[in-house]
């Protein structure tokens, strides 16, 4: 019994940063409509600001005063990252705006290890708060007790804010529509600007705050963001109290899971999810979503046509030369480009239902990763030979792809976008906690080529074959029947029903497509490297491939392949300096700033300026 | 006080506002008349700056507005009231007055809570409701009380008696004649000839984005044939 208590009493004290967290991410969300994924970042930085002030500030008050000016630091450097980064990019397309906030990542995570170093860093311990109280027997750490009560009135303070004052009136009005806000005469900038410090504070102050629990290090941002996204939609996007509430649920469930189920902790937090959304699609004390109903920006989308001849011929010429690439390039070279193709099928797959359906998935790595290990496992377990394995990545990539898409197209926008990533963490835990089959952290090793493809440049032409292929029949199913009930369902779902399409079905098809297709790319990808591990799975994976379908522009049909190779082809090269991280991240943002219509958009919209293209008036 | 001076908008590439040219003379009440689809609203956000005109100028009290950010230009003295109601749904109805309160301005009423009560009696019963429990009139009645609010000097009406009552219809009129005694000037949209009959001194009618008809009430009653050529009486 007091072994009981105890654990629940340790978990409400974890709720606490986690709380702070979600709740400053749902602020911000609600508000400005970005889902800000840096936001596990603040909270890093938070943890670190918060350890060097304690360095210098000495004592209980010294102590207190750190994590109190932590806070407000990392507000002011939310306030520099909203100013600097997404202003400009507020009228872009809905969602852009999300690579911006990944590009931050990327900066965040060099500047910090330029800045604190690699090592992690011990926090230090509360002062007069370093000793345990008994409950029942069981030691309780005082520190615990302290969080267990501040986090309430943290979480109360927040409430009456944004419920009882004129502020909090003019942000809930905003969350719901801010051009008329606007238009009675409230500045939305300063608006925007003033939320998205509260909501970094917030990060900051929950990093700060667990200092003496958790201390810092360099993996803090990704480690919580999943949890912090889990908390947000189990709780209902919006709702303080529904993140509290989850915020606790959460962590006493991880307390107990480390204690009776240790090989599970991480699958528990998203099977939980995924019940609790099966029966409330908008959370426990959420509100049905209503995005998107004003205030959309953004130019209207082009019709899609078949590539003129000039365009045919240039990208013939351009397969002939990549088909001719081992004639006269090297080694380097072709496995290099091997790589880039497989991604480019992984990101056209994306982009296929990201553009054409409008499906936001921040999962797609649920499928790319998983037929890699379909394959893998095939050959480890069964002796599959290569040809047969490549078969059967796309089939049990496309079947996960049912089973998941059934559940999470249940949901729209932002919460169907949490959900994939929730099934995609859900995969990468399995992966990672189910040593005995997935070999765990060491991944599976030996997935080597039949031997008559196992040279690299014969490697090379079955890639080139299974990925331009791919490319291009997902292109192709952009041209057919199929494809135009995909826009439809897109651009106005209510429509479209009364068209008599099926736009559940058809999404859910087109859902399963892309995850065939990217199971392919999984499946290639395995016998080109001779090994996988969970990573391919993470949600880092999954981002990357978002990225590079904003990067190459979303309202493209060659966003995905062009985005994909040249992500793959600038990493390639910016990894071999020790800060890339943070030239990727500034190379990312400024892609954004400079190019809200993404690589190809951005060609496009130049090429019609010079008269090089028409434009879709003069076609008229 | 507000003059349109060869406004053109557009959505994307689509033209829907071409060469409006038309003045808003202090303390009068304007209609802007033209059917379904005639550029009515479009016109109403081109003068608040939520849709910016690509030519043209709009200007205010002898002022350059064009190109502003929608809030200076609210700030400026210019309430809008859109069409679709708009009101904050989640928001309670003394909060969406919050939303709309702006500081005091010299020449212009003050509003208070009280003040718009007096004018909507129905709010007042419902002061403490959300926006979503409001029947279409009550709503429409809280996004002219949630304007008044800002203490504007100009009201931009966008189609006050669509979607609602005859009754209050009746009500609506009384309102706008009211607010021009305050010394309020109007600008209001408008496809019913009989509700801007009511009110208005000058009328402006547009089709197809263009300006057909730009005159007093009594010179558009001397000729009826334009009157049957472009409204649906």
């Amino acid at each position: 019994m007091g072994l009981f208590i105890a654990q629940i009493l340790t978990g409400l004290a974890n709720a606490g940063a986690l709380f702070m967290v979600a709740s400053g991410l749902s602020l911000i969300f609600g508000v400005t409509r970005v889902v800000n994924f840096a936001h596990g970042s603040f909270y890093m930085l938070g943890a670190y600001v918060g350890y060097s002030l304690m360095q210098v500030l000495p004592g209980m008050v010294g102590f207190w005063g750190a994590i109190l000016l932590a806070g407000l630091i990392v507000g002011v450097i939310g306030v520099i990252v909203e100013i600097c980064v997404l202003r400009p990019v507020y009228s872009a397309p809905e969602l852009f705006q999300l690579v911006a906030t990944f590009g931050v990542i990327l900066v965040i995570q060099d500047l910090a290890l330029m800045i604190w170093g690699p090592t992690d860093l011990l926090g230090p311990r509360a002062p007069g708060l370093k000793g345990v109280i008994r409950i029942m027997g069981e030691p309780v750490p005082q520190y615990d007790i302290a969080l267990i009560i501040i986090t309430p009135f943290v979480a109360f303070a927040l409430w009456y804010l944004i419920t009882k004052t004129r502020v909090g009136t003019l942000v809930r009005a905003a969350t719901q529509d801010r051009e008329m806000v606007g238009a009675l005469g409230v500045n939305q900038a300063w608006l925007f600007t003033g939320v998205f410090f509260l909501g970094c504070a917030l990060a900051g102050l929950g990093g700060a705050l667990q200092l003496p629990k958790g201390g810092a290090d360099l993996l803090m941002d990704f480690s919580i963001i999943g949890s912090v996204f889990v908390v947000v939609v189990i709780g209902g996007m919006g709702s303080l109290p529904g993140a509290y509430l989850a915020a606790v649920i959460i962590s006493v469930l991880n307390v107990f899971g480390v204690t009776y189920a240790p090989q599970s902790t991480l699958v528990l937090m998203f099977v939980v999810m995924v019940i609790v959304l099966m029966f409330r699609p908008f959370g426990l004390l959420g509100k049905e979503e209503i995005a998107g109903e004003h205030g959309q920006t953004g130019e209207p989308e082009r019709p899609i046509k078949p590539a003129g001849n000039r365009v045919r011929m240039l990208v013939t010429a351009g397969l002939v030369l990549l088909a001719l690439l081992p004639f006269y390039s090297g080694n380097f070279a072709v496995v290099l480009v091997t790589d880039i193709m497989i991604f480019c099928l992984f990101a056209a797959s994306l982009h296929f239902m990201l553009g054409q359906g409008g499906l936001v998935s921040f999962g797609h790595a649920a499928f790319f990763g998983g037929g890699a290990y379909a394959a893998a496992l095939f050959v480890t377990y069964a002796d599959t030979p290569m040809e047969l394995a490549l078969v059967l990545a796309p089939i049990c990539a496309g079947l996960a792809a049912v089973v998941i898409g059934w559940v999470c197209l249940r949901s729209t926008g932002v919460y169907f976008a949490m959900l994939t990533l929730a099934f995609g963490q859900l995969l990468w835990s399995l992966a990672f906690q189910w040593g005995d089959v997935t070999g765990g952290d060491d991944g599976l090793v030996n997935i080597w080529p039949s031997d008559w493809a196992s040279d690299n440049d014969v490697y090379y032409y079955l890639a080139f074959v299974f990925c331009i292929g791919g490319i291009l029949l997902l292109r192709q199913a952009a041209h057919a029947p199929f494809g135009y009930a995909m826009r439809a369902a897109r651009d106005s779902a209510r429509q479209a029903e009364a068209m008599g399409i099926n736009t559940k079905r058809i999404q859910w098809v087109a859902f399963t497509f892309a995850g065939i297709m990217a199971g392919l790319a999984g499946g290639l990808f395995v016998f080109s490297k001779g090994s996988i591990f969970p990573n391919e799975l993470e949600t880092a994976r999954s981002f990357d491939a978002l990225i590079v379908v904003f990067l190459g522009g979303v309202k493209t049909l060659a966003g995905g392949w062009v985005g994909g190779a040249f992500f793959e082809g600038v990493k390639d090269y910016l990894t071999r300096f020790e800060y890339w991280r943070l030239a990727l991240g500034l190379l990312i943002i400024f892609v954004v700033i400079l190019g809200p219509e993404g690589i190809v958009g951005s060609l496009r919209k130049a090429g019609e300026r010079i008269g090089l293209l028409k434009t879709p008036e003069d076609a008229k | 006080m507000l003059e349109v001076n060869g406004v053109n908008s557009f959505y994307g590439k689509a033209q829907v506002l071409n060469d409006l040219n038309f003045d808003v003379a202090s303390g009068t009440v304007v209609a802007l008349l033209g059917r379904n689809g005639a550029g009515k609203t479009t016109t109403m956000k081109s003068i608040m700056q939520l849709v910016r005109p690509r030519k043209g100028k709009i200007i205010y009290q002898g002022q350059d507005i064009t190109g502003w950010p929608s809030h200076k230009v609210a700030r400026n003295g210019l309430g809008y009231v859109p069409e679709e109601r708009r009101i904050f749904t989640q928001l309670t109805v003394l909060e969406n007055l919050e939303v709309g309160r702006q500081p005091p301005r010299d020449g212009c009423t003050t509003w208070t809570e009280d003040m718009v009560f007096d004018l909507f009696p129905n709010l007042a019963e419902r002061r403490h409701n959300r926006g979503k429990a409001l029947s279409g009139g009550e709503q429409q009645m809280l996004t002219i009380a949630r304007t008044l609010m800002g203490n504007p000097a100009f009201i931009l009406l966008d189609e006050p008696s669509e979607g609602i009552a005859p009754v209050i219809v009746e009500q609506m009129a009384r309102v706008i004649l009211q607010l021009k005694d305050e010394g309020l000037t109007v600008l209001l949209s408008e496809q019913n000839l009989h509700f801007a009959q009511a009110v208005a001194d000058a009328v402006v009618i547009i089709e197809h984005g263009t300006q057909k008809f730009a005159g007093s009430l009594a010179s558009l009653q001397s000729q009826p044939e334009i009157r049957d050529q472009y409204l649906s009486v």
